[in-house]
């Protein structure tokens, strides 16, 4: 099968993002980038729970005195959803409905900006309320680290989906494409699994001391 | 004479390597800016020796001893010895698989543009207010306390020029899953795929670690936060588990394709199959696998306690295991072969008992409580010079013999290098042999001179005239490099005679598509098969079609030109107003051509296969 074919219903095939060598070879190795992104995040954990609450002074705010559960909560839930409205994307990708894929794309960016939002809502709360900054402790220059770091993911991908969705808006799906579209998706499933992790190891077990 | 091979002007030659997406280039352009680099490390080299050629010497500085210290560890193993690696790996290993390119050609280019751009950043230091003092693993408590931007080079060239060479590992994961010829099954990959496949493997998981890392010491010398300042709850070990987390993993990525290459040409001169090929696949999986779990032995004075140093030094002599079996299967394989002694030949039978030295050496320092003894001396400095000069350096210069027909065309004198293999070699072991003893006499390294009367002299003086043979052999090398070119014969498919893998089934140089007709893999040593059954050339897997290729970009450049850019403005931004502006620029530069990359279609072009029949005179046929 050639990238550039004009597909129809009936041509397109049931894995269109592993349809051509190319589409082969793009979501294999985004799978191995996946996985140094991993190692990447590890060493962040890893560094977050070494200086998890490292202050200079007493008179610094902890881990148990920052975090609020309905924020977070509210951001985990959001994350998850969109997780989720990207899966039926892809579903929809696989079924060849353009349309019904690039509206669930853009819910999936709504939410996630949403999130985002949220994300920088929080940072600047803390910034404010708690002088808990990225300068003010090795604690604090660890959280924002990590946690940013994440923000950047979700930030660069919703860009990536966004310029995919506008790029191919008028010319519908192509074997060329789909596999872009899947590797998007991969991408934001990934940048979720580990918000799960950051809500367990920061702020869940931020929370209970 | 095809339309792809017309004669060219100098711009045009220049232009086409910058924009190049063919593998085959892309090696020459490793080779290249690699070769510079060891040089220029080389140089660095030379100037320590003569510094400590005689006690309390004054050639250099304390302080710019510092510098050329650190330039030159940094400079070998990030830009000289992993480069010139990704340089055969490049040219040979797509065609020891049987395929028409690398999984990602566009990519691969990238990742070149981003270690030569992240290399020349670091080297600006030089001009640019000194260069890096804190030594090659820069440990954080001397790193944050060095002033100027020497480590701000440090963290940001070596931050873009790591970010290439996590994208040439993914390349050639890729490139060894997918794009193997019909017949090429994993246990029939010659030796070089192998532990090409394994390095990769490697440095997918190690890299980020070091990403980590230099992101830390950039935040915390550039951007205020407190990572490693213990003063504000932050933890210097950090820096050290980040480091040799990728560190230790590192010297396998350099060592495992060395192993790969004389795996090839020990199989090759001795015209016989590699013996044990089973095991030396298992051996090199091992290897990669046990080379993630020994990262502390690197910091058994650091005061992790007992069991911590325990556990790691049972586990660092565990790889001694693997390493002992490749060792008797080289010699296996030579035993009772009938031996051609070639120049690469000879590196590789050099190598075998210099590399053996340096594992035992690493044994000897895997004794955690024997280690606080040799640790920080020039013992030390014996061991890694043994396992990487008399490993990976070794190899690199076997491979530059062995495998110049098929990148250049045209055959080495063999001669001179055989000149530049006993100079190189009695140099190595001159230099380094009797560092064992400075070592264990207590000199330590890293400092910038040796006090008289404590029986130092004559070690260090035997060692510095060991550096400059080796500085004359490779100068024998540049020049059997030069009239090589000047006299330009060119040779057939198979120039040494002995081949036995795919890439000698093909023209040298080969075709930019490789092979006219993919091969048939009938077996281990594709090729060997069948000159035994008295055939020259392989049997073809598929009728003569259109060939699909990628197209030239300029895109990779400027996506590295834009981090180059913005790495300056990081730097300055602390101390000029214009530094910010510069980062933005920069990072603009690099998001809008990835942007570009992403919105405009590249769907590569096709040779027909009517252009390809005219094609005789280039041979390429599979
Ligand atoms: C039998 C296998 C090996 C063992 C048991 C071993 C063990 C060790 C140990 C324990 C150290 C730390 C010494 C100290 O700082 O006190 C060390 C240092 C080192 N090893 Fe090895 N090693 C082995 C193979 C290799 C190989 C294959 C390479 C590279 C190709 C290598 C490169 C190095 C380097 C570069 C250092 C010094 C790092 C530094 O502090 O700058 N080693 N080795
Ligand atoms: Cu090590």
């Amino acid at each position: 099968m050639h990238a550039e074919e004009k597909m129809t219903n009936e041509t397109w095939p049931a894995s269109p993002e592993k349809a051509t060598l190319e589409a082969k070879n793009k979501f294999l190795g985004f799978w191995f980038f996946l996985g140094g992104e991993t190692v990447l995040f590890a060493s962040l954990f890893a560094t977050y729970l070494a200086l998890k609450d490292k202050v200079p002074t007493g008179d610094h705010y902890l881990a148990k005195d920052l975090f609020e559960m309905p924020l977070v909560f509210l951001m985990t839930m959001l994350l998850l959803t969109s997780s989720l409205t990207s899966v039926y994307a892809m579903y929809h990708m696989k079924n060849f409905a353009f349309k019904k894929m690039q509206l669930w794309l853009g819910i999936t960016v709504l939410l996630g900006l949403t999130f985002l939002g949220l994300e920088i809502y929080e940072f600047n709360h803390y910034v404010h309320e708690y002088n808990h900054t990225f300068t003010s402790s090795a604690f604090g220059s660890a959280f924002y680290t990590l946690v940013g770091f994440h923000g950047a993911h979700v930030a660069f991908g919703l860009l990536w989906i966004i310029s995919l969705m506008i790029r191919n808006a008028k010319r519908g799906l192509s074997l060329y494409n789909a596999p872009k579209f899947y590797v998007a998706s991969l991408y934001w499933h990934f940048i979720d699994v580990v918000w799960v992790f950051i809500f367990t190891v920061v702020y869940l077990m931020g929370m209970v001391g | 004479m095809s339309t792809y091979a017309q004669k060219k002007g100098v711009g045009a030659v220049i232009w086409d390597y910058l924009t190049t997406v063919d593998h085959k280039k892309i090696a020459i352009l490793y080779l290249i800016a690699g070769g510079f680099f060891f040089i220029l490390g080389g140089l660095e080299a030379m100037v320590i020796r003569i510094q400590l050629a005689i006690p309390d010497n004054n050639f250099v500085s304390a302080g710019f001893y510092n510098e050329v210290l650190t330039m030159h560890g940094t400079t070998m193993i990030f830009l000289a010895a992993m480069p010139l690696l990704f340089a055969f790996m490049n040219a040979i290993v797509p065609l020891q698989i049987g395929a028409r390119d690398v999984a990602f050609p566009f990519l691969n280019s990238l990742g070149f543009w981003l270690f030569f751009f992240g290399g020349v950043f670091l080297n600006l230091s030089w001009f640019l207010g000194g260069a890096p003092d804190a030594g090659w693993t820069s440990y954080a408590s001397l790193s944050l306390a060095s002033e100027g931007h020497g480590i701000d080079f440090y963290a940001l060239g070596l931050q873009i020029s790591g970010a290439g060479t996590l994208i040439a590992g993914i390349n050639f994961l890729v490139t060894i899953i997918n794009m193997r010829a019909p017949g090429m099954t994993y246990m029939r990959m010659p030796l070089f795929t192998w532990t090409t496949f394994v390095a990769s493997a490697l440095i997918l998981f190690a890299f980020p670690a070091l990403t980590v890392g230099l992101f830390f010491m950039m935040f915390d010398r550039l951007f205020g936060s407190n990572f490693f300042d213990h003063t504000m709850g932050g933890n210097t070990v950090i820096w050290e588990h980040l480091f040799w987390i990728f560190g230790h993993p590192e010297v396998y990525i350099l060592v495992l394709p060395a192993f790969g290459i004389f795996s090839d040409i020990i199989s090759t001169f001795s015209r016989k199959r590699l013996f044990g090929y089973s095991s030396m696949v298992f051996a090199t999986v091992l290897i990669g696998f046990l080379g993630f779990m020994v990262w502390a032995h690197h910091m058994f004075t650091t005061g992790l306690g007992p069991i911590a140093n325990a556990i790691f030094a049972v586990a660092t002599m565990a790889i001694a295991v693997p390493t002992g079996i490749k060792i008797f299967n080289w010699l296996f394989t030579m035993w009772g072969g009938s031996i051609k002694f070639t120049t690469p030949m000879m590196y590789a039978v050099a190598f075998v008992p210099s590399f053996v030295a340096g594992g035992v050496t690493g044994v000897m320092l895997a004794v955690a409580a024997a280690d606080y003894q040799y640790h920080d001396t020039y013992f030390v400095v014996a061991h890694f010079h043994y396992v990487i000069i008399g490993g990976v350096v070794l190899s690199l210069l076997a491979g530059t013999h062995y495998y110049w027909p098929k990148m250049f065309g045209t055959m080495l004198d063999e001669f001179l290098g055989k000149i530049t293999f006993w100079l190189f070699l009695i140099g190595f072991h001159l230099t380094f042999f009797i560092q064992h003893f400075l070592g264990l006499m207590g000199m330590p390294r890293r400092i910038f001179t040796f006090l008289p009367n404590q029986g130092l002299e004559i070690g260090n003086l035997v060692s510095t005239i060991g550096a400059f043979f080796m500085a004359v052999a490779v100068i024998v090398l540049l020049w059997n490099i030069v009239i090589t070119s000047v006299k330009n014969v060119k040779v057939g498919n198979d120039p040494w005679g002995d081949g036995r893998t795919l890439e000698w089934a093909i023209s040298s140089p080969p075709p930019f598509y490789n092979f006219k007709q993919l091969p048939l893999v009938r077996g281990l040593d594709a090729y060997w098969i069948e000159k035994m059954e008295g055939k020259k050339e392989m049997t073809p897997a598929e009728p003569l079609g259109d060939i699909h290729m990628p197209n030239s970009s300029f895109i990779p450049f400027m996506i590295s030109l834009g981090l180059f850019i913005a790495a300056f403005g990081a730097m300055y931004r602390v101390d000029y107003a214009w530094g910010l502006p510069v980062l933005v620029v920069g990072m603009a530069i690099t998001l809008l051509s990835m942007l570009v990359r992403s919105i405009k279609d590249d769907h590569g072009f096709h040779i027909h296969k009517e252009d390809l029949i005219d094609d005789k005179d280039k041979g390429g046929k599979a």
